[in-house]
C-alpha cells in the first residue's frame, strides 16, 4: 500500500507526460495531414495590401491579380506544373424545390490535381469547356446532400445565382479544413464561367500553383515573385501588391499552436515528475530508518558500505521504474480514452516511451542516492543497537 | 600453534562530552585455535566494547589486534567488512534474523557479500549443510516468525558458520532463551567446538559460562581473572538430568 502511494507520484508524472505527448502529437499529425491534403507542392499567390489615398487595405482587398498573371505564371515558369486561377463568391444555388447558400469557385481543370482531390462520380470539365465558359459544374458532397437528398445529382441542372449549370461531376468528401471549414460545401465551375457569367469580375482571389517538386518550391516561389514584380511594374525592394505563400508556411502556423500546448503540458508533467522523485526520496529515507537494524546485521556479516548503497539504490530505481511503467500504460490508456471521447486522434511515439522509461530510472537514481548514501554510512554497532 | 587472536595492550577511549570514558584499559589476551572462551563481567565492565573490537566492528584507540596473524587495528571500513565476512561469524542475543526471508535465505545472506562469488546453487547447498550442522535442515523454508526462539538462534548460528569463519563470536546468545533451550544452544556450541571451531562468548551468567573451557572476567576495562573452567558442564548430561527430573514430576 505504501509502496503504491510512493509510486503514485511517478505514475501520475509519467502518465501525464505520455498522455500529453500522445494528444499533442496526434493533434499535430492531424493538422499536418490536413495541410498535406490542401494540395501537393502547392503555392498560393494572394493579392496584396495596397495604400489607397493613405488608407492601407489589408491582404486580399486589392484587385491586383489578373487572369493574365495566372496565365503568365503557367506559360513562362518552367518549374510550374499546373495553375488554377481562382475567383470565388457565395451565392444561392437552387435545384428543384431545394435551395442552399454555398461557395462558388471558378477554377481550371487542373484544380483537382493540385488539390489532390478526386471525383466520386462523373468527370471534371476540360479546357474546351473553360474556353467556351460552359455552364457546367462539379459539386461537393455537402451541396449534393443538401440539394438532392437521396437522388443522384449527376446530370441534373442547378441554378447558380441566375445561371443554370449542369452537374457533370461529384467530388469525394474531403472533410474539414485545418481552420474548420467544410471543404465539401462547394460548387466548382470553370474560371471563365465564374468570371464572365456568375460574378462578372475581372480579378482573381488567389492563384493556385503546383510546383514540379518539393525541392523546386523555393525557386518557383522566387520566380513567381520576380515575374509579378516585373508584370506589375514594382520596384524590386519596394512594397508589393501580392504575396506568395507555400503550404509549409501555413502548416507551420497551424502546428505552432499544438507545439505550444505540448510544451506547456510537458512543463506540468516535469513538475509532477519532480514531485514523484521527492516522494520516492521521502519514502526511502523512512525505509532506511525503519531498516536500520537490518542494515546493521548486513554490515556485521560483511556487507561493505558500497553493498548497502547499491541495495537501496536498486530498490529506489525499481520503485520508480515500476511506477514509470504503470504511468506509461496509464498514460496510453488516458490518451486512448480522450481519443474515444473527443474523436481527437492520439499518437504515442515510441521515442517518448523510451524517454519516459529512462527518466523514471534516472529519477530513481537521483532521489534514491541520498537515502542510500545515508544508509551506507551507518555505524554497524549503532545500527545493531537500534530498536 | 599460532593464536587465532592476539590482543596487545588494547585500549578504547570514548569521548563523550568533556569527560573521556576509558571503556577498555589495556587488555592483552591470546586465544588459540579450538578454544571455547567465555568473557564475563557486569555491565560497564567493557566486555561489549572488547567484543565489538574482537568482532572488527570497532577499532581500538591504541594497541594491536592480530586476527589470524593480520593486524586489523589499522584497516579501513571496507577492509574490516571483508574480514568480518570471511573470518568471523556473529551470533547475537536478539537473533537478528531478517524477518521477511526464509531460514535458508537468512543463512545464505553472508555469502552475498563474499568475494569470489559462488553460484546460486552452491549458495543453497552450503546454506543447507550449515543448517544441517545445527539440526534445522527440515525447517529451511520457514520464516523466522514460524520458528521458536531456540530454532531462530540455531538459524543465526548456521548463518554465522556459512562462510567457514576462523572464529565464532556470540554476544549473550542465551539471553533471550529459557533455561532448557539455553542448554540446547550450549550443546550446539559444544558440538561445534568439538569439531575444532574457535568460539568466544560474552555472557554474564555463570551457569552458561561453565559450559565453556576458559573464563575471562573483566572489570573496569581490565582482565581480573583468566582461568580454565574446572567444573565444566556438558550439555548432553545436563539435558538428560533435566528430562529425568521433569519425568519424575509428571510421575508424581
Amino acid at each position: 500500500m505504501r509502496t503504491l502511494l510512493t509510486m503514485l507520484g511517478m505514475i501520475i508524472g509519467v502518465g501525464a507526460v505520455i498522455a500529453s505527448v500522445s494528444i499533442t502529437n496526434g493533434a499535430k499529425s492531424q493538422v499536418e495531414a490536413q495541410i498535406a491534403a490542401l494540395g501537393e507542392n502547392m503555392l498560393l499567390v494572394f493579392p496584396g495590401s495596397f495604400s489607397s489615398s493613405g488608407a492601407r487595405l489589408g491582404w486580399g482587398n486589392w484587385h491586383s491579380l489578373q487572369l493574365d498573371d495566372a496565365l503568365a505564371i503557367q506559360d513562362e515558369l518552367p518549374g510550374v506544373v499546373a495553375v488554377s486561377p481562382e475567383n470565388s463568391t457565395r451565392v444561392q444555388v437552387i435545384a428543384g424545390n431545394q435551395n442552399w447558400n454555398t461557395h462558388i469557385q471558378g477554377e481550371s481543370p487542373e484544380y483537382l490535381q493540385i488539390r489532390q482531390w478526386s471525383l466520386a462520380e462523373g468527370e471534371m470539365f476540360d479546357n474546351t469547356q473553360v474556353r467556351t465558359a460552359a455552364k457546367v459544374c462539379v459539386i461537393g458532397k455537402t451541396v449534393a446532400d443538401q440539394l438532392f437528398l437521396d437522388q443522384d445529382p449527376l446530370g441534373q441542372m442547378i441554378r447558380v445565382g441566375d445561371v443554370p449549370c449542369q452537374i457533370i461531376g461529384l467530388l469525394t468528401s474531403k472533410g474539414l479544413s485545418p481552420l474548420g471549414q467544410d471543404q465539401d460545401d462547394v460548387v466548382i465551375v470553370p474560371f471563365t464561367t465564374e468570371l464572365k457569367r456568375i460574378d462578372r469580375e475581372d480579378w482573381l482571389d488567389v492563384i493556385l500553383v503546383q510546383a514540379v517538386s518539393q525541392a523546386a518550391m523555393p525557386i518557383v516561389q522566387q520566380e513567381i515573385t520576380s515575374l509579378l514584380i516585373q508584370r506589375h511594374n514594382l520596384k524590386a525592394d519596394g512594397s508589393r501588391d501580392f504575396v506568395v505563400r507555400s503550404q509549409q508556411d501555413i502548416a507551420q502556423a497551424a502546428t505552432t499552436t499544438a507545439s505550444v500546448m505540448g510544451v506547456l503540458l510537458a512543463g506540468v508533467a516535469a513538475v509532477s515528475l519532480v514531485v514523484g522523485g521527492i516522494g520516492i526520496m521521502n519514502i526511502m529515507l523512512v525505509s532506511v530508518t525503519e531498516r536500520t537494524r537490518e542494515i546493521g546485521i548486513r554490515m556485521a556479516v560483511g556487507a561493505r558500505g558500497g553493498d548497502i548503497l547499491i541495495q537501496f539504490l536498486i530498490e529506489a530505481v525499481t520503485l520508480s521504474l515500476i511506477g514509470g511503467a504503470i504511468g506509461i500504460v496509464g498514460g496510453i490508456g488516458v490518451s486512448k480514452l480522450v481519443a474515444s471521447l473527443t474523436h481527437w486522434p492520439t499518437l504515442t511515439p515510441v521515442v517518448w516511451i523510451v524517454i519516459a522509461s529512462l527518466s523514471s530510472g534516472l529519477i530513481g537514481i537521483i532521489s534514491g542516492f541520498y537515502p542510500a548514501w545515508k544508509a551506507s554510512k551507518l555505524d554497524p554497532i549503532e545500527a545493531l543497537r537500534y530498536e | 600453534m599460532k593464536p587465532v587472536i592476539q590482543l596487545e595492550a588494547i585500549r578504547k577511549v570514548y569521548q563523550s562530552g568533556e569527560v573521556d570514558v576509558h571503556a577498555v584499559q589495556g587488555v592483552t589476551l591470546d586465544i588459540q585455535p579450538g578454544e571455547f572462551v567465555a568473557i564475563m563481567g557486569s555491565s560497564g565492565s567493557g566486555k561489549s566494547t572488547l567484543m565489538n573490537m574482537i568482532g572488527c566492528l570497532d577499532r581500538p584507540t591504541s594497541g594491536h589486534y592480530r586476527l589470524d596473524g593480520i593486524d586489523v587495528s589499522t584497516l579501513d571500513r571496507d577492509a574490516l567488512a571483508d574480514i568480518r565476512n570471511e573470518k568471523i561469524g556473529f551470533v547475537f542475543q536478539g537473533f537478528n534474523l531478517l524477518s521477511r526471508t526464509t531460514a535458508l535465505e537468512n543463512v545464505e545472506m553472508p555469502m552475498l557479500y563474499h568475494h569470489g562469488r559462488l553460484s546460486a546453487r552452491e549458495h543453497q547447498e552450503r546454506a543447507t549443510r550449515s543448517l544441517e550442522l545445527v539440526g534445522l535442515a527440515a525447517r529451511a523454508d520457514h520464516h523466522p516468525n514460524q520458528l521458536s526462539g531456540g530454532q531462530q538462534q540455531r538459524v543465526a548460528i548456521a548463518r554465522a558458520l556459512v562462510n567457514q569463519p576462523s572464529l565464532l563470536l556470540a554476544d549473550e546468545p542465551t539471553g533471550n532463551l529459557d533455561s532448557q533451550t539455553s542448554i540446547e544452544i550450549m550443546g550446539v556450541f559444544q558440538k561445534l567446538n568439538d569439531q575444532g571451531i574457535t568460539i568466544i562468548m560474552v555472557t554474564h551468567e555463570l551457569d552458561i559460562a561453565r559450559y565453556t573451557k576458559r573464563m575471562v572476567i573483566l572489570r573496569d576495562g581490565k582482565v581480573i581473572t583468566d582461568q580454565p573452567v574446572l567444573d565444566r558442564l556438558y550439555a548432553d548430561d545436563e539435558l538428560l538430568e533435566l528430562r529425568q527430573a521433569q519425568q519424575a514430576v509428571k510421575l508424581a
